[in-house]
């Protein structure tokens, strides 16, 4: 069973998160999140394109795992609601949104990969209370490597990763990137 | 701090977009076309939320700049202006200063003063919004030039196939109509043979002339031989009311000859979608029961051409640009 090495997406980059210790945080943020909420019908697992879709969709799994009842789970489009877009050379593709038809008593729960600035979490606030009003937005995340330029924290971390600003993170998901599951962090 | 660092990985595939100004279909390429119809379908969604406003555009201004007479066209941008957060203002040929002897651009750089950043372009003289694009710091959007193009009625055209049918790539397209004075027409072409369908151009020979062969189309004048292997029937506003010369007897013999009729209706594939850019003339180009019918998306493509004008507007406006030298 033993699998090849993952290549590093950047020559000087060091694994932080192999296959193993990413599908354990996800299971952890699983537990937690079912911990939490235990009514599972009211609740929906709202991933921000790309990775964080991949992530709700993961999280999910191992909830129907535990479980076995499949939360729903949503995609929310954030490029629309940026608010760096006039700064940017180059727009962000933007993706359909789907959320449950009525979100009112709800609590949707956000998932992405990476919580940095804190930015792109609230531009999907933004973008979700235009569907209506959420019961409770909480927010999973696999890494959280600070940096906050916003009010923002999050209710389900897989991994505090300490940064430098501008250190680079990379996630590499094998459905998503055609590369195994893995964390990398640039040297310093 | 100049490079803001990026937080998490790049983009996976990222947007191949770079133009400022939409003028001509022709000008795109295939993964343009592409990029604009995945780009609408993601802002379609929009129109179904219960607050349908994103703040893309918050703090742009559109002029809707319409030389000629047009409600729709204009009503869907200064509507896909909204959605995106952007200022509108409207000003046609009537209340703009061409009425006393201004020129284009003069009255284009008047509005660039003013700081619009998009100025959306119908003009009945073909090249207009090419003219005004490379005089301008603003984004230009041909809404309609003369007999030229009309980018974003084929844009909704192609979006309207693509997601009733799936693909647009080996379906069979006949437009039907006044092709020589069509810019509809000429967008639908370009957009159609770029994505890969076959186009089967259908009128009398006085407005579907063999020339347009040229362009890689078939020419014919026989309606009822094409229509059991069309896969789409577009059919064109006759436009009676700027006929200045008779290409046709009488719309009666029109009709008879090229109507979409409801015995000619029959005739199609059960799935065949028919399409018309409005606004029809019932009982001429089409047999009102039959605009009525499930088959046809003509309301479809309206609700598509506001997604489409977001989408125009999103990626032609939405980025910083280089400030010119």
């Amino acid at each position: 069973m033993s699998q090849p090495a993952p290549q590093p997406p950047a020559p000087e980059a060091s694994l932080v998160l192999d296959e193993q210790a990413i599908d354990r945080a996800l299971r952890r943020i699983a537990h937690e999140i079912v911990e939490r909420n235990p009514d599972l019908a009211r609740i929906c697992i709202v991933g921000i394109p790309s990775r964080g879709v991949e992530v709700a969709r993961r999280i999910a799994s191992n909830i129907e795992t535990f479980e076995h009842v499949r939360p729903d789970v949503g995609v929310i489009d954030v490029s629309m609601h940026r608010d760096d877009l006039r700064l940017r050379p180059h727009l962000p593709t933007v993706v359909a949104s789907h959320l449950p038809p009525d979100i009112a008593g709800l609590t949707l729960i956000l998932a992405d990969d990476v919580l940095f600035s804190g930015r792109t979490c609230r531009a999907a606030m933004d973008a979700i209370a235009s569907f209506g009003r959420p019961r409770r937005i909480e927010l999973a995340v696999l890494i959280d490597r600070g940096h906050r330029e916003l009010p923002i924290r999050a209710d389900y971390v897989g991994k505090n990763l300490p940064t430098s600003p501008a250190q680079r993170v990379y996630v590499r998901f094998r459905s998503v990137d055609d590369s195994p599951d893995s964390v990398w962090i640039d040297k310093e | 701090m100049s490079a803001k660092p990026k937080a998490a990985s790049p983009p996976l595939a990222a947007p191949a977009w770079t133009r400022k100004d939409l003028v001509a279909i022709r000008d795109l390429s295939p993964e343009e076309l592409t990029l604009v119809l995945d780009t609408a379908a993601a802002f379609k969604e929009v129109s179904a939320r219960e607050i349908k406003k994103v703040p893309s555009l918050r703090g742009k201004t559109l002029v809707n700049f319409f030389v000629e007479p047009s409600t729709r066209t204009r009503t869907s941008f200064e509507l896909a202006a909204f959605r995106l957060s952007a200022d509108v203002v409207n000003i046609s040929a009537t209340t703009s200063s061409l009425s006393k002897g201004e020129t284009l651009k003069d009255t284009a750089r008047n509005l660039e003063a003013l700081h619009a950043d998009i100025i959306v372009l119908r003009h009945s003289s073909a090249g207009a919004p090419l003219f005004l694009s490379q005089r301008l710091d603003s984004s230009v959007i041909n809404a309609g030039d003369g007999a030229h193009e009309h980018p974003t009625q084929a844009l909704l055209d192609v979006f309207t196939i693509r997601e009733r049918l799936g693909r647009v790539a080996g379906l069979h397209v006949a437009i039907v109509g006044d092709i020589l004075f069509s810019r509809v027409a000429r967008s639908d072409i370009f957009a159609l043979l770029k994505l890969g369908a076959k186009v089967t151009l259908v009128g009398p020979s006085t407005l579907a002339p063999r020339e347009f062969e040229k362009l890689g189309v078939r020419v014919t004048h026989d309606i009822d031989s094409i229509l059991p292997e069309v896969d789409v029937v577009n059919l064109l506003r006759i436009q009676h009311e700027r006929q200045r010369r008779e290409y046709f007897p009488s719309l009666g013999e029109y009709t008879s000859f090229f109507g979409l009729t409801r015995e000619r209706a029959e005739r199609l594939k059960p799935d065949a979608l028919i399409m018309h850019p409005g606004p029809i003339n019932r009982g001429v180009e089409i047999d009102s029961e039959i605009a009525d019918s499930a088959r046809s998306v003509i309301l479809d493509q309206v609700t598509n051409g506001l997604a489409v004008r977001m989408a125009v507007l999103y990626l032609c406006a939405g980025a910083a640009r280089p400030k010119p030298s």
